[in-house]
């Protein structure tokens, strides 16, 4: 079960800004539970972007990002109405994608 | 351009360090400032918000019913407006609710939910994130309206009373209490500023800015987790959520912030 996360892309000029909050839970693999076990490690691993379909944007994530991270990044040549999807990818093969149109 | 600056930088520079002492407690507040400035813009308490509604609408628990009649105090299902002048007075359970207390009590009546086991069920678990999912979307609907909490009804003044009483009640190892911290203007723990909850502090200050997000464990508060953990740093025992202490305490701050903007669910350090 993975929850939805928020993407918004503001264009202005020949460019949109995106900024996405993705929900997750971000544990490094490092921290222990009150009963001293090691809590596993479950992290975003690939993140990908697209515009109308198209991949902009590929990156490969580790257990240093944030829990609920927040990404922002801008994007050439986008239109108000155009699409963008974010899909990301954990180490437990989870995986989830949320699309947004450009206003 | 450059030397034409550079004389009256070293007079900056000379003033400065007269009103050192000064000048840096103020850089570091605006330094926090700008952090949850730049960080507003992604809060992730709009997951949080965004959560709170969809359970708001979903049909849960043995009744399978959503909490749309949900009565937070201006009638069924209304939601705009509720926050800020809760905690109030309720005829069905004829206790003075919070938000959070009085969510478990429509999860309780509406959906068929168990009422005490919600509320024993310790913070960020099971059930409680969803009530703080569900507070943060309700705050959340009254943000940028201003703190009006009814004191009409006599049990509304007794909570205030009752609150007051326990702002000012000193005790534990450490014999604090809320007033240690909070009773007087520009104190400061560490370099978080301290706001005097005896008086409206300010628009989204105090009781105007939770639910949070804290960024520093990640994890969403409501005003209940807030106070618990207040007491816990004041060695006092853990008065529990939903308790009449907590929720006292709340009417206190509430009615002392009237007209305070709420800008609630905000980002916290």
């Amino acid at each position: 079960m993975t929850d939805p996360m928020r993407i918004r892309a503001q264009v202005a000029g020949d460019k949109a800004t995106v900024r996405v909050l993705m929900a997750h839970e971000m544990e490094t693999g490092q921290r222990k539970d009150a009963a001293g076990k090691v809590i596993p490690a479950w992290f975003i691993q690939e993140v990908s972007a697209t515009h109308n379909g198209k991949p902009v944007l590929s990156a490969q994530w580790g257990p240093s990002i944030s829990k609920n991270p927040f990404m922002q990044f801008s994007l050439k040549g986008a239109k108000v109405g155009d699409k963008i999807a974010i899909t990301w990818v954990d180490n437990k093969g989870e995986k989830r994608t949320d699309e947004a149109t450009a206003s | 351009m450059n030397a034409r600056t550079v004389k009256p930088g070293i007079a900056a520079l000379a003033l400065l360090a007269c009103a050192s002492a000064g000048a840096q407690t103020k850089s570091s507040a605006d330094g926090i400032a700008e952090y949850r400035k730049m960080l507003e813009d992604g809060n992730p308490a709009e997951l949080f918000e965004a959560k709170g509604e969809a359970l708001w609408k979903e049909k849960r628990g043995p009744k399978n019913a959503s909490l749309e009649l949900c009565d937070l105090g201006k009638g069924a299902g209304i939601v705009k407006g509720a926050f800020v002048e809760l905690p109030r007075y309720f005829a069905d359970t004829n206790k003075v609710q919070d938000l959070e207390s009085r969510l478990v009590s429509c999860m309780e009546a509406l959906q068929g939910l168990n009422a005490a086991g919600i509320s024993s069920t310790p913070f960020g678990r099971g059930e409680q994130n969803n009530v703080t999912a569900l507070a943060t979307w309700v705050a959340a609907e009254s943000r940028g309206l201003k703190f009006n909490l009814p004191q009409n009804h006599v049990e509304e003044k007794r909570s205030y009373e009752i609150g007051k009483r326990v702002f000012f009640f000193r005790g534990g190892t450490h014999d604090f209490s809320c007033a240690s911290c909070h009773g007087e203007d520009a104190k400061r723990i560490r370099l978080q500023d301290l706001p005097n909850l005896t008086k409206n502090p300010g628009d989204g200050i105090g009781f105007a800015a939770w639910p949070a997000y804290r960024v520093s464990n990640g994890q969403m508060w409501g005003m209940q987790l807030r106070l618990n953990d207040c007491y816990r740093q004041q060695r006092f025992p853990y008065p529990g959520f939903g308790s009449e202490a907590t929720i006292a305490v709340s009417t206190y701050m509430g009615v002392n912030a009237k007209g305070a903007e709420s800008i609630a669910p905000s980002i916290k350090r």
